[in-house]
């Protein structure tokens, strides 16, 4: 019987299809190349030690060290995962195992659309009240980590809320009875045996939490003092490797362009690292 | 009696384990040919390789033959979607797609390129009094097909099948769900049907084999135990096995 | 001491319950707060006249323009590309080593935070391809950041849809492609409307991605080539600067109510789909 029409077109169709399917790929590809390609030179000529350790960032003399800004961005992000994390998953457990269906059925959504405010909105808030209530109570001129952290913190709720809560729904529901009918409270019941269980879960949010604070940048930028210096306290100033690239790329050219795209690598180096660990993570758990 | 498709050596099994074993077994043109037998007897299995629905299985290896007209459809050169556009098939649950009662019956002649809507409502109402469907439904054919009753669903997918015009209708366990009227009115309509289409029909329901069958084949643990006329089968079996299930021994 | 275990638990179910709402809280004051001092600034004049001065008078015309050529092409590009990729992982393949990489694609993507989109759209689109600052260059970059959202959306919706109707179609002679197309994408239609309705949103609220690949020019874009500034990156630019308190303001508000309606559409459709399957 020859083939028809239809089943030819239908052909045609799953071609068209997996040339979809590889975009992605194709994208990811892309993207990787021309960072690495824009950012790697830099790394030769200079020493990849004078660029991850060094503490001197003057690009347009030759320094291109961006060891500050590393720490300063794991500094924000510690300081996130800090205030973010414990509310994030406070949030998670009420909405997982206490909230009744009809304040589940508000809730939820509500929580998620603190990920659809956008992060220049985060940041100006910011500015406007989260700065000076430092700079009144705390000293300093407000424009700091603990500004950043503070901002970071809420918005990495939406992604420690809803991976968290995930975790915790997917715990099967015969845990939760055979811990109650042993005549434990509903809160050891969940401190006990949901939240241990659900444990690689809650940690992949914790990670993935961390990746989306330490990829922020107009919030940061806006809050953070942008300083060139390891801060010293948590009221100080500070450059996230975000914010660097942000603030200077606009008007760089030569090697500070490159400079910046260097701090591209070693930040999509960190993120992937993150994304891997959160995968990991999770993995671990169906294994077991 | 013309034979209308021939099976021969006909061997099934899935991820290793057999669910048939060499079969051979002809059916008759325009004939109600009735497979019976308890569940994982391999009876479904059977249809759903004569119109390649077991594609849609994993871990499915087959060999032998089946013969439509003389044309061996196990071939992997044969055109499936071809080939079921001349097959019907009805599930043992009643799965109208999600739209209008209209739109389910011209599913298929719409994809064979008919859109006339003239033609395609001759079709549709053809169809429909096939199926012993058409006075409960006239006034309402643009209304979604869910809201209909289970029985008229099922009458639905069998009109919804009659629309393709094909010369063979497969019925897995078309009544399993149904309530004795819905039943009845499918079985009478089946009787009609024979006239135009060669009709398999399966099911656990060894009292509607008889009522409604020409031949009837009994399938025990992947072996065709024993195939003959119906009334032979029922009054007289050869085989003990047979004999057991329709006195309602077992299965 | 050890305090009875029925106090505790009464104790932290109404804590957490008091945590909740105040997380929820941040939501409404952060609505609020905008809400109420945008209100004062914004007619329908800002809306529809050009900036004078840099943005410290007059309107968000331009913007507003940008804005919504910007989302408007991005969306056309990564819909179908996106609704491909899951038509293509759900419907014409099985689970191998090839779905799994480009699963891990999609996933990485989603990652990576939008200033390395910006990075990437700058040198590639805008220099390389010496496209400049463009719609086109914004459009394309936005396109690759929101590709996953589409396709993870769309995929849970086509995976939702019951493999029975699949089988019904196929067994009625239809191939692959007539079955996807007349029955797996109808049905699948609202879940992929939220992921295209959460991408509007990301999109329209996107910054770090935008200014550096579509530049922020106050003229109007009137061609593919032409720069422009979105209303995110306008807003930006005013509260970063000091231009204008009140514009700013004013711009946010245009913001968050439009992102937040698109939003809210997209768990009400969700919520719908919800409810008729269970």
């Amino acid at each position: 019987m020859p083939k028809n029409r239809a089943v030819l077109i239908d052909q045609i169709i799953k071609q068209t299809m997996r040339i979809c399917a590889f975009s992605s790929l194709f994208f990811l590809f892309l993207i990787f190349l021309f960072i690495l390609i824009e950012g790697l030179p830099l790394f030769y000529r200079v020493g990849v030690g004078n660029i991850i350790a060094g503490f001197k960032w003057a690009p347009t003399k030759g320094a291109f060290g961006i060891f500050p800004m590393i720490v300063s961005s794991f500094l924000v992000t510690i300081g996130a995962l800090i205030l973010g994390a414990p509310l994030g998953l406070a949030c998670a457990v009420y909405l997982a195992e206490y909230a009744g269906k009809k304040k589940k059925l508000f809730l939820k959504p509500a929580l998620e659309l603190l990920a659809g405010i956008p992060s220049v909105v985060y940041g100006f808030l910011g500015v406007i009240y989260i700065v000076p209530l430092i700079r009144t109570y705390c000293g300093g001129s407000g424009f700091s980590l603990l500004a950043a952290a503070i901002v970071l913190g809420v918005m990495i709720l939406p992604t420690v809320i809803s991976i968290s809560y995930d975790a915790l729904m997917s715990v099967p529901r015969t845990y939760r009875e055979g811990s109650l009918a042993m005549g434990a409270t509903k809160w050891q019941t969940t401190y006990r045996v949901v939240i241990p269980a659900a444990s690689s879960g809650i940690l992949a949010s914790f990670i993935l939490g961390m990746g989306r604070a330490i990829g922020e940048t107009m919030a940061v930028i806006m809050v953070a003092g942008n300083a060139l210096r390891i801060p010293g306290s948590i009221l100080d100033p500070l450059r996230t490797l975000t914010s660097n690239i942000a603030l200077e790329l606009a008007y760089a050219s030569g090697d500070h362009r490159l400079g910046l795209f260097s701090t591209g690598v070693v930040l999509l180096i960190i993120i992937m690292i993150l994304n891997y660990l959160a995968n990991f993570v999770i993995r671990q758990k169906v294994i077991k | 009696m013309d034979i209308k498709i021939q099976i021969r050596q006909l061997s099934v099994s899935y991820n290793g384990t057999p669910a048939l074993r060499s079969i051979t077994l002809d059916i008759y043109k325009n004939c109600i040919t009735g497979f019976m037998g308890p569940a994982g007897s391999g009876k479904s299995t059977l249809i759903t390789l004569i119109n390649r629905m077991i594609d849609f299985e994993e871990g499915v290896r087959y060999d032998g033959e089946i013969r439509i007209d003389g044309i061996n459809v196990l071939d992997p050169a044969v055109d499936v979607v071809a080939l079921r556009r001349r097959i019907g098939m009805v599930f043992a649950v009643p799965l109208p797609l999600p739209r209008s009662i209209f739109d389910n019956i011209a599913y298929g002649p719409r994809l064979k390129g008919i859109t006339n809507m003239t033609d395609l409502y001759a079709i549709v109402e053809d169809s429909l009094k096939k199926a012993f469907l058409f006075d409960e439904v006239k006034d309402r054919l643009m209304t979604s097909a869910m809201k209909l009753s289970g029985g008229q669903q099922q009458r639905l997918c069998l009109a919804r099948t009659l629309a393709l015009q094909p010369d063979i209708i497969l019925l897995d366990e078309p009544c399993s769900g149904l309530d004795p009227i819905s039943t009845a009115k499918i079985e009478e309509a089946l009787s009609e049907l024979k006239k135009d289409y060669t009709i398999i029909l399966v099911s656990n329901n060894t009292k509607q084999i008889a009522r409604t069958s020409d031949y009837a084949a009994f399938f025990y643990m992947g072996e065709l135990i024993e195939f003959g006329e119906t009334p032979r089968i029922f009054t007289n079996p050869s085989q003990k096995k047979t004999e057991d299930y329709i006195q309602g021994k077992f299965g | 001491m050890r305090l009875p275990p029925r106090f505790v638990n009464t104790l932290v179910a109404l804590l957490l319950d008091l945590v909740a709402l105040g997380t929820v809280g941040i939501l409404v004051v952060i609505v609020c707060v905008i809400v109420v001092k945008g209100i004062a600034y914004i007619d329908l004049n800002f809306l529809f006249t050009y900036p004078e001065d840099m943005g410290r008078h007059g309107g968000v015309f331009p913007s507003l323009i940008g804005t919504i050529f910007l989302v408007a092409l991005s969306i056309c590009f990564a819909t179908p590309l996106g609704l491909g990729t899951a038509i293509y992982l759900t419907e014409y393949t099985k689970e191998t080593m090839m779905t799994k990489t480009i699963r891990f694609g999609v996933e990485s993507l989603a990652g990576i935070p939008s200033i390395l989109y910006g990075l990437f759209g700058f040198i590639f689109f805008v220099i390389k391809l010496k496209m400049g600052w463009s719609l086109i260059s914004g459009a394309l970059t936005l396109t690759i950041m929101i590709l996953p959202t589409i396709i993870r959306t769309s995929e849970e919706a086509i995976k939702a849809v019951p493999r029975s109707l699949r089988i019904v179609s196929h067994s009625l002679g239809a191939t692959l492609w007539e079955t996807t197309l007349k029955v797996v994408l109808p049905c699948a239609a609202p879940g992929i409307l939220t992921g295209i309705m959460l991408s509007i949103g990301r999109a329209v609220g996107e910054t770090a991605a935008v200014i550096f690949t579509m530049g922020s020019s106050l003229r109007l874009p009137t061609s593919l080539f032409d720069s422009g500034r979105t209303l995110a990156v306008h807003f930006y630019i005013l509260a970063r600067e000091g231009i204008s308190m009140e514009k700013a303001y004013a711009t946010a508000l245009v913001l968050v109510v439009s992102i937040l309606a698109v939003n809210i559409l997209a768990y009400y459709i969700m919520h719908k789909v919800i409810a008729k399957y269970s």
